[in-house]
């Protein structure tokens, strides 16, 4: 009787036991696998940054959103800036290579000066991050704008503007050399051999430089008063055209378009005062967040620098009045900064 | 026989006389008076720098830092505006900033004895870092609420005459003045004729050596605001172009000497005219980017070969401090 009553006893206790210890248990959690591999494959590995030149929202936009994205992780994120300086910028990547940072970031002046010492390094084990200006050379990825897309729809802007007026335009190029003009106007001409009746009046470059895009502008309106549209090849440059055009008083009735890279004091504040018509934004904390991504991928992938290839297009914000007004179109680079 | 002697002012002017002339029968547009005032909207910058230039160059000097004194200066106003100063105290510490710049490169010439090429090469430098590390947010300073009205400076028209032409014409008649009608000016061209000359005879040479390179200075700081006015941000950067050796183009090719002592303001006139009246000419032309480097190389040419031919050199001008 004793031992029934006792087996009784054992079994509600172990029941009772059961009951508390069972949700216990589930509190233990599961160790997630992959996390431990990814932190350590980041930590303490170097990513090297070469821009073209640092102190510009875009530059400083993809330097801050790398930052961001990458500090937590124990990755030490280095800059070498070669201010504009084209044989500066291929020392750094010279000397970069013999560094052997895990990852660089850069940023072409042209196509052809760094192809060569892109491959070089990516055969040394470095993986390597194109922004915006690609090369000639195709590395591990190519994060940007995608400049034929932006010259079409620049254009598109431009052409049905002028529709009904003079069909007279002008454009202005960047620095001829580099990437992003070049294919800028090969996008143009792709939609101007749809447009037979759009006559370019003037087509030449600025050098990125705002005052030469101002000269040239008023020189154009000067010749060309009925002038439709101008297809603008950057914001920070078309300052200046956005200038000739307010001085000769045809705000508004001179179509302006251009590209940048959406920061709200050069972007948004100039579409809002009328300077710029149509600017198409590129939009730098998203690409400095791609940047970011595949960098994470690739450290923690352990995939072979130069196995793969692949590219991340930007999907492009039109800034035009209509938007310029919201929080989405445009960033502040002091707030990425923060 | 007598030989022909024209100076290569004469000859610059030839070839602009030449230049105007085809451009205006053959250029459609090119001879209505709006293009012409565009025209010298243009190089409006140019040419007042080539004033700045002209002094220093006169005096036997040469001012690479000139284009940081335009940008750094002008990029501190409407940096300082932008962070809520008042824009007559942002110009205040601009003109002082200038002060300094020419106050340096003066003290390093006259007292120091550093060749001016290298002393206002490192000076130009230093100030455009300056610029650069401490002073500037970004390369493109961006105009602000606070800068309302200034503008006027370098956009819009006095009298139907476009503001920035005006500007050109009041550095023109300010530094005629001070070169042709005060004593400053008469030493700074004994300096620049005969520094060891100019000495002896009691001309207080240091000072005034001092005193060029501020008023270069002053006059760069000068042409940076009626820029930054006019395409309404300070692209500070420029210090990085090639626009130096534009203001030297224009100066050298208007026949000021950089052997020193000679020419004045009219030479600056004449040689901005000449290349604006290319680069007018070439944009409506639709020259593209490099057509337009080869025809401006090619003139420089045609007129540095002229001026050999005419004007051999002989051994007095041989030992003159050319570049």
């Amino acid at each position: 009787m004793a031992s029934v009553h006792r087996f009784a006893l054992g079994s509600i206790a172990a029941l009772a036991l059961s009951a508390v210890a069972a949700p216990a248990l589930a509190q233990q959690g599961l160790d997630e696998p992959f996390q431990k591999p990814f932190r350590e494959a980041l930590a303490g590995k170097t990513v090297a940054y070469v821009p073209v030149a640092m102190n510009f929202d875009l530059t400083e936009g993809w330097y801050a959103g790398l930052k961001k994205e990458l500090e937590p992780y124990g990755v030490k994120f280095v800059i070498r800036d070669p201010n504009w300086n084209t044989n500066a910028g291929a020392q750094a990547v010279t000397s970069l290579i013999s560094e052997k940072p895990a990852v660089m970031v850069i940023h072409n002046p042209d196509v052809q000066t760094y192809a060569k010492l892109l491959q070089r390094a990516e055969n040394e084990g470095i993986y390597v991050i194109q922004i915006n200006m690609g090369s000639a050379y195709r590395s591990s990825a190519f994060v940007g704008a995608n400049w034929i897309e932006i010259g079409e729809r620049q254009t598109e802007g431009v052409v049905k503007a002028c529709q009904g007026k003079s069909n007279k335009i002008a454009i202005i190029q960047g620095a001829l050399s580099a990437a992003a003009s070049a294919y800028t106007l090969k996008g143009v001409e792709n939609i101007l051999a749809k447009h037979p009746e759009i006559k370019v009046v003037s087509s030449q470059a600025a050098d990125w430089d705002a005052a030469k895009a101002k000269a040239i502008t008023q020189t154009v309106l000067k010749q060309n008063p009925d002038l439709c549209g101008i297809v603008g090849f950057w914001d920070g440059m078309d300052i200046g055209t956005a200038a000739a055009i307010k001085e000769a008083g045809l705000t508004g009735k001179v179509f302006l378009a251009t590209s940048g890279g959406g920061e709200r004091k050069g972007a948004c504040e100039l579409v809002k005062n009328g300077s710029f018509d149509l600017d198409m934004s590129y939009d730098v904390p998203t690409q400095a967040a791609q940047m970011a991504g595949t960098i994470k991928w690739l450290l923690s992938s352990g995939v072979k620098a130069g196995s793969v290839k692949g590219s991340e297009y930007t999907t492009l914000i039109p800034i035009t009045k209509e938007n310029a007004d919201t929080q989405t179109a445009c960033w502040n680079l002091s707030d990425l900064k923060k | 026989m007598k030989r022909v002697r024209v100076s290569q002012q004469e000859i610059v002017f030839a070839v602009f006389a030449a230049l105007f002339l085809t451009f205006s029968v053959f250029l459609n547009g090119f001879l209505s008076a709006d293009n012409m005032l565009t025209l010298l909207q243009n190089v409006a910058v140019l040419g007042i720098l080539g004033l700045a230039m002209a002094i220093v160059v006169i005096g036997r000097g040469i001012d690479l830092s000139l284009i940081a004194a335009l940008a750094v200066p002008a990029g501190l106003v409407l940096q300082m505006v932008q962070n809520g100063h008042s824009l007559p105290a942002s110009l205040l510490a601009a003109g002082l900033l200038a002060i300094a710049i020419g106050l340096v490169n003066g003290w390093l010439i006259a007292y120091a004895e550093v060749p001016p090429l290298f002393a206002t090469l490192a000076t130009g430098l230093f100030v455009a870092g300056l610029g650069q590390a401490a002073l500037f947010q970004l390369d493109v300073v961006q105009w602000s609420d606070g800068m309302a009205g200034f503008e006027r400076l370098g956009q819009g028209s006095i009298l139907g005459i476009p503001t920035s032409i005006v500007m050109f014409v009041i550095a023109c008649v300010v530094v005629f003045v001070l070169l042709r009608q005060t004593r400053w000016g008469a030493y700074i061209y004994a300096i620049g004729d005969n520094p060891f000359a100019a000495r002896v005879t009691g001309i207080p040479s240091r000072p005034i050596i001092v005193l060029q390179y501020v008023l270069a200075a002053l006059i760069g700081c000068f042409a940076g605001l009626v820029l930054a006015a006019s395409v309404n941000s300070m692209p500070t950067r420029i210090f990085n172009s090639t626009l130096i050796y534009d203001v030297i183009l224009v100066v050298v090719l208007g026949g000021i000497g950089l052997s020193g002592g000679r020419g004045g303001v009219v030479n600056v006139i004449i040689g901005t005219l000449l290349i604006g009246t290319m680069l007018n000419g070439m944009t409506i032309l639709n020259v593209p980017y490099a057509g337009q480097n080869l025809i401006k190389g090619l003139v420089l040419l045609i007129a540095v070969i002229t001026d050999t031919l005419l004007n051999p050199r002989n051994e007095e001008t041989a030992q003159q401090g050319d570049i």
